[in-house]
């Protein structure tokens, strides 16, 4: 993995006018808001999974980004955080919007439980730890004394929440609208938190251990926490996903979406929270490019398709704007 | 001059196209000269195996469509990957109906994922026929009118059992080891369904989980409450050690093992072939490796088609006779609607199909449907271990859900 630390220190558009920064802003709401009234529903709903796996994605970021903790079972954390809204919204018939923050609590907590053995744990050793929580998870959530409140392999189902006060637009447009608003205050917040004090000791932490604690950080306590808000990130994606689908099951919930998060944030750029967003696009569509190729063996084309984008652009797609960037500045007089 | 004619033309061309269009909305998928259907199977990921189903049915509708289509229409079979993931199942499934507008969906694999859509496919009123997944929950024509299985349900295959049982041994005194979860616990519900208030006197049930290291304990157990039948929904590898410790405690009840885990080669060889001899389990598709069918009509026509249209597939694979059945049966409701292939009357015809046989489904096991009644197969017949293979005998049964 290269290390990233160009997010070190104040970057140069942060000093850019206040006008120049209000329209980018409203630029960036105009663009997230359209897609609600240009898409089809099928092709909205598509967009709404896939900032789900951005927010998703993101989450993870956090963790092995930023923190360089590798975690190969965010996939858990996204389950968790699917399973409690689903629980609260079918048995205590709770509003989805209530469920969120429950979610994001319980999925903190599990994180800030796991971030424990992952402080003796470094490496390719907490990659695996963190595997076998992704790979127990679905069995978990199928055992008997579970099975009154997960349903067991049947799952549960609950229903989108419909728009609020008449708004004269459709239950899958709300959703997108919902889960945009959502995610757009998570990347906000993870924007801060990596720009802040606690940001740099995070990736100072990552790219020298010794030093860092030299410098007077809490080793422990910033790892735990990191896994804490890391998994919190992820389970509100989680959370999300299964009002959107509509119904949760073990078998949703795999290892396979733990890979998935991975090659997400692998493609998009590490340490990268617009790369985190392009990751889930990529996690989303790509499959079904691949599946256009071909119909016979879709697995392959999608390997492929990988390899090539992780051979083009090594540093991922964050990489490649870091480049444009870059070159852009250079040319500057 | 020229603005007139322009607007002349579109007019025409509006007032041509309105009645299409007014056409279309009722019948998505269903143009003058094409029938739009669409599918979902694991194409890729662990469950890809059974991705031969939707290569069987695509080369049928392309027999099909060789032949001149059904009522003078061609078929697009549309089948898109879910890497048996219920949330792309949705996405899939949402892709075929919003999109692609088909007109109904067939033959989606896999439980979990067809109960991701369960729902949406019901509020949309969008045919939901002949699923590739044996639960019992899509025979509910109250709830969901739209839905429809195909294969016989674990639950009818337990009513086969209970009623033979039954028929054998009325003062039976039943052992019943089923897994804890949804397929073991509908070899419960289905033996509840026969014996009825009798359940309770007659039988004696164990359970196990998947995770259990063995079944001894459970064996013996039932052996010690002095069963003298013994009735097992469990997977394969505790089908092997069943068989094994009945054995070998000396134990001879009448023994039944859910045709799942019946493979000589996963269950009976690792058990001892000679141990399982008198095992009695079902099956409603002929066998293509038995060679009581080398001369079979039924057969032939399966095998001329593999010849034709998939050259290169593996003949010993059942999934091709399993596509073959349920391809058959999607065929003949095609058949059945006319000219009104409307999303009304396709669910009208799959679900008033008179009795039919399948080429490749065993003689006297037929294909049905009413509108109260939503099994499509339900009947089996049994078979027993006699040391090397599986021996068919009696007569086929049918199940209670009749």
């Amino acid at each position: 993995m290269t290390r990233m630390d160009e997010s070190l220190g104040p970057s140069g558009a942060a000093g850019g006018s206040r006008a120049w920064r209000a329209t980018l802003l409203t630029l960036g709401i105009f663009a997230a808001v359209a897609p609600a009234f240009l898409l089809e529903s099928f092709q909205l709903f598509q967009l709404t999974m896939a900032v789900i796996m951005a927010l998703a994605v993101l989450g993870l970021n956090i963790v092995t980004g930023y923190n360089g903790q590798i975690s190969l079972g965010h996939g858990a954390f996204f389950a968790v955080g699917a399973y409690v809204t689903a629980i609260l919204m079918s048995h205590f018939d709770w509003s989805f919007w209530a469920t969120l923050p429950v979610a994001a609590l319980v999925c903190a907590a599990v994180g800030y439980g796991v971030g424990f053995p992952a402080l003796r744990l470094g490496g390719l050793y907490l990659a695996l730890t963190t595997f076998s929580l992704a790979v127990a998870v679905p069995q978990i959530l199928k055992h008997k004394a579970l099975e009154d409140w997960t349903g067991g392999v049947q799952g549960l189902f609950l229903v989108k929440p419909d728009p609020p006060f008449g708004l004269a637009v459709t239950p899958d447009q709300w959703m997108y609208l919902s889960v945009v608003a959502v995610a757009a205050l998570c990347f906000w917040g993870t924007w801060n938190l990596v720009h802040s004090r606690i940001g740099r000791a995070l990736m100072a932490i990552r790219d020298n251990p010794t030093a860092a604690q030299a410098m007077g950080m809490d080793i422990s306590a910033l790892k735990t926490k990191t896994f804490a808000a890391s998994a919190m990130v992820t389970g509100i994606a989680g959370a999300l996903s299964a009002v959107a689908i509509e119904f949760v099951a073990p078998d949703s919930f795999t290892f396979g979406v733990s890979i998935t998060l991975f090659v997400g944030m692998v493609v998009g750029g590490v340490a990268s929270i617009l790369g985190s967003l392009f990751g889930g696009l990529f996690v989303l569509f790509v499959p079904n490019i691949a599946e256009a190729i071909s119909k016979a063996a879709p697995g392959v084309i999608y390997g492929v398709i990988l390899i090539l984008f992780l051979f083009l652009l090594p540093g991922g797609f964050a990489g490649l704007l870091r480049q444009i960037a870059a070159r852009l500045t250079r040319r500057r007089p | 001059m020229t603005t007139s004619r322009r607007t002349l033309i579109l007019t025409t061309g509006a007032l041509l196209a309105a009645p299409r269009l007014a056409a279309a909305q009722e019948t998505p998928g269903v143009t003058a000269t094409e029938i739009r259907i669409g599918s979902t199977n694991a194409l890729s990921g662990p469950a890809s195996t059974y991705s031969v189903i939707t290569k069987c049915l695509t080369a049928m509708f392309q027999r099909l469509n060789d032949q001149g289509g059904v009522g003078g229409r061609k078929i697009a079979f549309i089948a898109y990957d879910d890497a048996y993931q219920p949330p792309r199942t949705l996405e899939q499934t949402r892709r075929l109906v919003e999109q692609d507008k088909v007109a109904f969906l067939f033959n989606q694999l896999g439980t979990p994922t067809n109960s991701a859509i369960h729902r949406y496919v019901n509020q949309r009123k969008v045919p939901h026929l002949f699923l590739a997944t044996g639960a019992d929950k899509w025979a509910n024509p109250k709830e969901y009118p739209w839905t429809i299985g195909w294969q016989p349900s674990y639950r009818t295959e337990a009513q086969i059992y209970a009623k033979y049982i039954l028929e054998q041994k009325p003062n039976a005194k039943i052992g019943l080891l089923y897994q804890n979860d949804d397929f073991g616990k509908d070899y419960l519900h289905g033996m509840k369904d026969v014996l009825g208030a009798r359940f309770d006197a007659m039988v004696k049930t164990a359970t196990n989980e998947a995770t259990d290291p063995t079944i001894d304990s459970q064996i013996v157990s039932l052996q010690a409450a002095g069963c003298d039948t013994l009735v097992c929904g469990i997977i394969p590898r505790f089908a092997a050690q069943a068989i094994r410790k009945v054995h070998d405690l000396g134990w001879k009840p009448m023994m039944f093992m859910t045709n799942v885990s019946v493979s000589a080669g996963a269950v009976m060889q690792p058990a001892g072939p000679e141990k399982g001899v008198g095992l009695i389990t079902s099956d409603y598709r002929k066998d293509q490796s038995d060679p009581a069918w080398a001369n079979d009509p039924g057969m032939a026509e399966w095998r001329a088609f593999m010849a034709k249209y998939i050259a290169d597939g593996d003949l010993s694979d059942n999934n091709y006779t399993y596509g073959y059945g349920a391809g058959s049966t999607m065929i003949q409701v095609l058949r059945q609607c006319g000219n009104d292939f409307s999303r009304e009357n396709v669910m009208k015809q799959a679900t008033n199909i008179a009795p039919m046989d399948i080429a490749t489904l065993l003689p006297g096991v037929q294909v049905q449907t009413q509108p109260g009644n939503y099994n499509v197969i339900r009947q089996m017949q049994l078979q027993r271990w006699d040391g090397k293979s599986w021996v068919r005998f009696g007569k086929v049964i049918e199940g209670a859900n009749t």
